[in-house]
C-alpha cells in the first residue's frame, strides 16, 4: 500500500491570488478507507481555501476523535491543527479563538463525534454562535468501532450488518437552526459542486457555521438498505437552489430568469447569489426551513444546499464586545495598563 | 465523446510515450524494470528482440522515445533510456543460447545490399527461417554506417562487432569489398528476392564555393573523411580545423578532428545555433571539448594563397521568419569574415545516389531520383527489390533503419511464401492485471524524484588523446538502478471499468496531477475546458468511459498521468485496476 504521494503535480497547475497552486493546501495521503466520504469532504475544504486565496497559517482546523477526525492530518498541511479529545472539538476551539481571533476556524467532526458523546458540547458551542466552520461528516455509522449504528442513522436505515436502526435519528441542522445559526446547510460528499461553494460561504459568514455532510462509509454502510449510501442519497437528494459566491469587486452579469435571484451580503462584503425555484423555500426563515425539513423527512428525501441563512446574528465576541486585537497579541502594557487607568476606571464606578 | 475503445491496442499503446515514439516500438518500460531488478540479459533480450542493436543504440541511437518521455512533461528531464539500453549491453552475460534458432534451409534464396543495420536487420528476420542470405558490401567488414561514420570515440568497435556477429553467424554468407554495381545483374541471379540497404553515401559538398578546387588537398566531405579515418587511411589533420554544418555528422568530424592534432577546431553554421540538427547531446559533448560553435555565418569562399588552402570567409546574416515561421537568412552587411584553417570539413548533409540501378528493369524512380518504395511494406515497383533504411526515403538513423528491416523482412518472406504482402501481421498484444493482494502491485509504483543522472565521462585530456577510447563509461549498476527508477512504468496501464464505479471521486481526489474527471459528456474540445486540470496538450489521448449512474462520464488525460496507481489502490470497487500493457511488433523470424 502506498503511504505518500507523489510529489509531482501537473505541471500546469492554475495559481491563485496569493501565488499558490491547490498543493500548496493539501495534506498527507489519507489512510482512511478506499472511497471513504471523508476524503472528498477534505477535498472540497481543499478547493476552498484555495479557492478563497485563504493564507494556509491563517487557518486552524479542529477535530475531535473519530474517523472524520482523522481527515485534518489529509488536508491544509500549511496550517494550525488541534486533533483534541472526543467530542471536545468545541470547547478547544472557542478557546483558541477566544485567543486567537484572527484565524479561520474549521472544525471538522463526525456523528459520533457531534450528535452523541459530543452533544452537549455542540449544542453550547451553537448557542454562543462561535465564529468557525462546523463540518459534519455524517456517514450514520461509528465506523472506527467496527459499524454500529449512530444517532443520526434513520429509522429503519440498515448498515451492512442487516439490522435495521429503531431508534429517531436526530437531525443536526435542525438543531442548529432552533439554536439560532446563521448559516446551516446540508451536502453530500459525492457533490463538490454543492459542497465546495457552501464550505467558501461558511469560511465567509461571521458566525458559527454548519454543514451536515452525508458522507458514505463504503466499509459498514454503504448498502441499499442504508439511507446514508451514496446511492440512496444520489436517488432521494433535492437541492434548495444553487448558489455561488461573489467576491465583493465582482459583478453578477448572469441570471436566469426562471429563478428566483437573490443576493445577500456577508458581513466582508462578499456577496451570496441565490438562484431557486419560484416555488422553493425561503431560506432566511427559520420556520419555513424547519418545516421544510419536516416535510422531506417525510418524502424520503434529503434537502441539500444552504438550509438556512441569517448575517444579522451576533458571533460570540461581538456578544462578548471583545477588543479587536486579538487576545493573544495584548501586550502586558495593554493588559496592566496601570495604577492612573485604575483610578480612572474606580472613578467612573463612582 | 465516445468512450474510448481500449481494445484497440494502439489506445494504449500510444499512452506508453517512449515505445510509441521509438521505430522499432522497443518495450521500454519492461527493459527498464528488468534492468532494475538487475535482470540484464532479459533486459537486452527484449532489446534485442525489437532493435537487434541493444550495444550500439544504447551509444549513438538518435533517441526519438526520449524527447516522448513522460517524464519529461512532469518534470524537467526525461528518463535517460539510451543510457539504459547500454547498462543492459555492457552488462549481460553470454547470450548467445537465447538468439532465434536456424530452421532448416527453405530453399529460397534472398540478397541484402549494403551490410548496415537495415540489411543486418532484415537478414536477422530470413536467417532463422531458412532463407539462403547473401549478404554485399563494398567495405571488408560489416556494419555499414555504423561502423564508417560513427566514431569509435563514441562506439567502441568491439562493440559493433558482437552484434553484427550475432547475426553473421547465423550462417549468412558474406560478400565483402564487393560492391555491386548493378542491380539489373543481380536480378539475373536465382534471388528470390533483393534488399536494398545501402544507405545515403553522397556526402553534399559546396562545388561552387570559391576556391573549392584550388583547395581540394584539404577541403574534405565529412562523411568520406569518417570513414577514412574509421579504416584507417587518414590518421592526421591540420592544428586549424573548420567543420562546415550543424548535424551529428559535424560535430562527429569535429570531435574527431580534435583527436587527430585539430587544436583549433570550429564548428560553423548557416543557421542560428538553436536550430542546429544535430542532437543536444552531442552538440554538449562537442563543446565540452572546447570546440566552439559560430552561428549566423553563411560560407562565403575559400582563401587560397600559393595554392594552398589558408583560410575562409564568411558572409554574417541573421535569421528572420515570417508569420508561417519559414525562415530566411537576412545579410547583416557587415564586412566577411576570414577565419583561418588549415582543413575543412563540410558536413552539410547526405544524399542518396543509385548509379548502379538500372532505370530499365521495372523499378521506378520518383521525386528527387529516389526509388518508389510503398511505406508499410518496403517493396518497389519491381516485387522482387525492397528498400529500406536510409536507401528507402533518404537520411534518418539506426533505429528507423532497424524498423524498416522488420517491416521488409516480413514482406520479403510473405512474398517468397506466396502470400499477400498487404496483408500485416498484428502486433502481439497483452494486458494483464499488477494486483497482487490489497494494494499491492508486482511493479514499483513509487514514484521516484530524482533529477535524471548523468552519464560519467572519461577525463578530457585522456580522450582527446586517444581515438579508440570511449568517452562515455556509461552509468554502472548501482547509478543505472537509480536511473531506471525513474521510470513511471507508462504501460502499466489506469483501466476502468464503469459498471464497476459509485462515483465516490475518491480516484478524483488522490490523483497527484489531477487527471482524473467525472463529468457531462460533450466534444472533445468542449471537454477539454471543462476538466480540473488544463488539459493543452491535444497529442494526448482523454481517456472516456461510458455513461455512469449519474448520466456522467470519467474522463482521464493521459497527459500527465503518473501511473502510481493511486487512484487504483484508493478505489473502493475496484473499477481501477492497473494492468499491464505488452505490445510487441511481430517479426518475420
Amino acid at each position: 500500500m502506498s503511504y505518500l504521494k507523489s510529489t509531482f503535480r501537473h505541471p500546469e497547475s492554475p495559481k491563485n491570488d496569493l501565488g499558490y497552486t491547490q498543493a500548496n493546501y493539501e495534506g498527507a495521503l489519507s489512510t482512511l478507507c478506499a472511497g471513504c466520504g471523508h476524503d472528498s469532504i477534505s477535498n472540497s475544504i481543499i478547493n476552498a481555501c484555495y479557492e478563497l486565496s485563504l493564507e494556509p497559517h491563517k487557518i486552524a482546523k479542529m477535530s475531535g476523535i473519530g474517523c472524520s477526525s482523522k481527515t485534518p492530518a489529509y488536508f491544509l498541511s500549511n496550517s494550525h491543527g488541534f486533533n483534541s479529545v472526543h467530542g471536545r472539538m468545541p470547547s478547544v476551539t472557542t478557546g483558541a479563538n477566544m485567543g486567537n481571533r484572527d484565524l479561520t476556524y474549521i472544525g471538522v467532526s463526525g456523528d459520533g463525534d457531534t450528535a452523541s458523546i459530543g452533544m452537549g458540547q455542540f449544542m453550547h458551542l451553537v448557542r454562543r454562535n462561535l465564529n468557525m466552520v462546523y463540518i459534519v461528516m455524517n456517514n450514520g455509522v461509528y465506523g472506527l468501532t467496527k459499524g454500529q449504528d449512530s444517532a443520526t442513522a434513520d429509522v429503519g436505515s440498515s448498515s451492512k450488518k442487516g439490522v435495521p436502526n429503531m431508534y429517531e435519528p436526530m437531525d443536526l441542522c435542525e438543531l442548529a437552526i432552533s439554536l439560532g445559526s446563521g448559516y446551516v446547510a446540508r451536502s453530500f460528499s459525492g457533490d463538490k459542486d454543492q459542497l465546495v461553494p457552501l464550505i467558501k460561504g461558511a469560511i465567509k459568514h461571521n458566525g458559527f457555521a454548519l454543514i451536515d455532510v452525508v458522507s458514505p462509509c463504503v466499509t459498514f454502510n454503504n448498502n441499499p438498505q442504508s439511507t446514508k449510501s451514496y446511492e440512496w442519497v444520489r436517488d432521494h437528494k433535492e437541492a434548495t437552489g444553487t448558489f455561488d459566491l461573489v467576491p465583493e469587486e465582482q459583478e453578477i452579469t448572469v441570471q436566469n430568469p426562471d429563478q428566483i435571484n437573490e443576493s445577500i451580503t456577508l458581513h466582508d462584503g462578499t456577496k451570496i447569489n441565490l438562484h431557486r425555484q419560484p416555488d422553493s423555500l425561503d431560506i432566511t426563515c427559520r420556520e419555513s426551513v424547519l418545516s421544510a425539513l419536516e416535510e422531506a423527512k417525510q418524502n424520503k428525501q434529503v434537502l441539500t444546499g444552504l438550509l438556512h441563512l441569517n448575517t444579522d446574528s451576533n458571533s460570540t465576541h461581538d456578544i462578548l464586545n471583545t477588543c479587536d486585537t486579538p487576545l493573544n497579541r495584548l501586550t502586558e502594557e495593554d493588559l496592566c495598563p496601570g495604577s492612573d487607568a485604575l483610578e480612572a476606571l474606580n472613578q467612573s464606578l463612582r | 465523446m465516445k468512450p474510448t475503445d481500449i481494445k484497440n491496442p494502439e489506445y494504449f499503446h500510444k499512452v506508453v510515450d517512449c515505445q510509441y515514439a521509438c521505430p522499432a516500438h522497443t518495450p521500454v518500460p519492461e527493459y527498464i524494470r528488468l534492468i532494475a531488478e538487475g535482470r540484464y540479459d532479459d533486459a537486452y533480450m527484449i532489446n534485442w528482440e525489437s532493435n537487434v542493436f541493444p550495444g550500439v543504440l544504447g551509444r549513438v541511437c538518435d533517441r526519438p522515445c526520449e524527447p516522448a518521455c513522460r517524464r519529461g512533461r512532469v518534470e524537467d528531464e526525461p528518463v535517460a533510456i539510451c543510457r539504459l539500453k547500454r547498462v543492459a549491453a555492457d552488462n549481460k552475460t553470454d547470450i548467445k543460447d537465447r538468439l532465434p534458432e536456424i530452421q532448416a534451409k527453405n530453399g529460397k534464396k534472398v540478397a541484402l545490399v549494403g551490410a548496415g543495420p537495415a540489411s543486418l536487420a532484415v537478414a536477422r528476420g530470413l536467417a532463422p527461417l531458412g532463407y539462403d542470405v547473401d549478404l554485399y558490401d563494398e567495405q571488408e567488414v560489416g556494419g555499414g554506417f555504423m561502423r564508417s561514420q560513427i566514431p569509435s570515440f563514441r562506439l567502441p568497435a568491439e562493440v559493433l562487432d558482437e552484434e553484427v556477429n550475432y547475426i553473421l553467424d547465423m550462417g549468412i554468407t558474406t560478400h565483402f569489398k564487393h560492391y555491386v554495381d548493378s542491380l539489373k545483374s543481380l536480378l539475373e541471379k536465382d534471388y528470390d528476392a533483393i534488399f536494398v540497404g545501402s544507405g545515403a553515401p553522397n556526402g553534399r559538398d559546396l562545388p561552387k564555393l570559391e576556391g573549392r578546387q584550388d583547395g581540394d588537398e584539404n577541403i574534405f566531405v565529412g562523411i568520406n573523411w569518417l570513414e577514412s579515418v574509421a579504416f584507417a587511411h587518414t590518421k592526421s589533420i591540420g592544428k586549424k580545423v573548420l567543420v562546415l554544418g550543424g548535424g551529428n555528422t559535424a560535430m562527429d568530424c569535429c570531435r574527431t578532428a580534435r583527436r587527430l592534432g585539430g587544436e583549433d577546431v570550429r564548428i560553423v553554421v548557416r543557421s542560428p545555433q538553436k536550430e542546429m540538427k544535430a542532437s543536444p547531446w552531442e552538440i554538449e559533448d562537442a563543446v565540452a571539448e572546447d570546440i566552439p560553435i559560430y552561428e549566423n555565418h553563411v560560407p562565403h569562399s575559400f582563401v587560397i594563397e600559393n595554392g594552398k588552402l589558408v583560410g575562409m570567409k564568411f558572409e554574417k546574416v541573421r535569421a528572420e521568419y515570417d508569420e508561417n515561421g519559414k525562415r530566411s537568412l537576412i545579410p547583416t552587411g557587415e564586412d566577411l569574415v576570414l577565419m583561418e584553417c588549415d582543413d575543412v570539413l563540410i558536413a552539410i548533409g547526405q544524399d542518396n545516389a543509385f548509379p548502379w540501378i538500372e532505370r530499365d528493369i521495372g523499378l521506378d524512380f520518383g521525386k528527387w531520383d529516389m526509388p518508389v518504395v510503398d511505406e508499410v511494406t518496403f517493396q518497389s515497383t519491381n516485387e522482387r527489390v525492397y528498400f529500406g533504411g536510409d536507401a528507402a526515403f533518404g537520411p534518418s538513423n539506426v533505429i528507423t533503419a532497424v524498423a524498416h528491416g522488420h517491416q521488409a523482412a516480413i514482406s520479403i518472406h510473405k512474398f517468397c511464401q506466396g502470400e499477400d504482402i498487404t496483408d500485416r501481421p498484428a502486433p502481439d498484444v497483452n494486458l494483464l492485471s499488477q494486483k497482487m493482494g490489497f494494494h499491492e502491485w508486482t511493479y514499483d509504483n513509487h514514484i521516484d524524484h530524482d533529477k535524471r543522472h548523468l552519464v560519467p565521462h572519461v577525463d578530457k585530456e585522456l580522450a582527446l588523446a586517444n581515438l579508440k577510447l570511449e568517452v562515455e563509461k556509461g552509468f554502472d549498476q548501482e547509478l543505472g538502478y537509480e536511473e531506471a527508477m525513474r521510470c513511471l512504468n507508462c504501460d502499466v496501464q489506469t483501466v476502468f471499468t464503469d459498471n464497476l464505479c459509485i462515483e465516490c471521486d475518491a480516484c478524483t481526489d488522490v490523483c497527484p496531477t489531477q487527471c482524473i474527471n467525472f463529468t457531462d459528456n460533450g466534444e472533445e474540445g468542449d471537454l477539454r475546458t471543462r476538466l480540473i486540470a488544463p488539459s493543452n496538450d491535444q497529442e494526448q489521448d482523454l481517456y472516456v468511459s461510458g455513461e455512469l449512474k449519474t448520466t456522467r462520464v470519467m474522463v482521464k488525460d493521459e497527459n500527465v498521468c503518473l501511473h502510481c496507481g493511486l487512484c487504483a489502490e484508493r478505489c473502493p470497487t475496484a473499477a481501477w485496476d492497473m494492468q499491464k500493457f505488452s505490445y510487441s511488433v511481430t517479426k518475420a523470424g
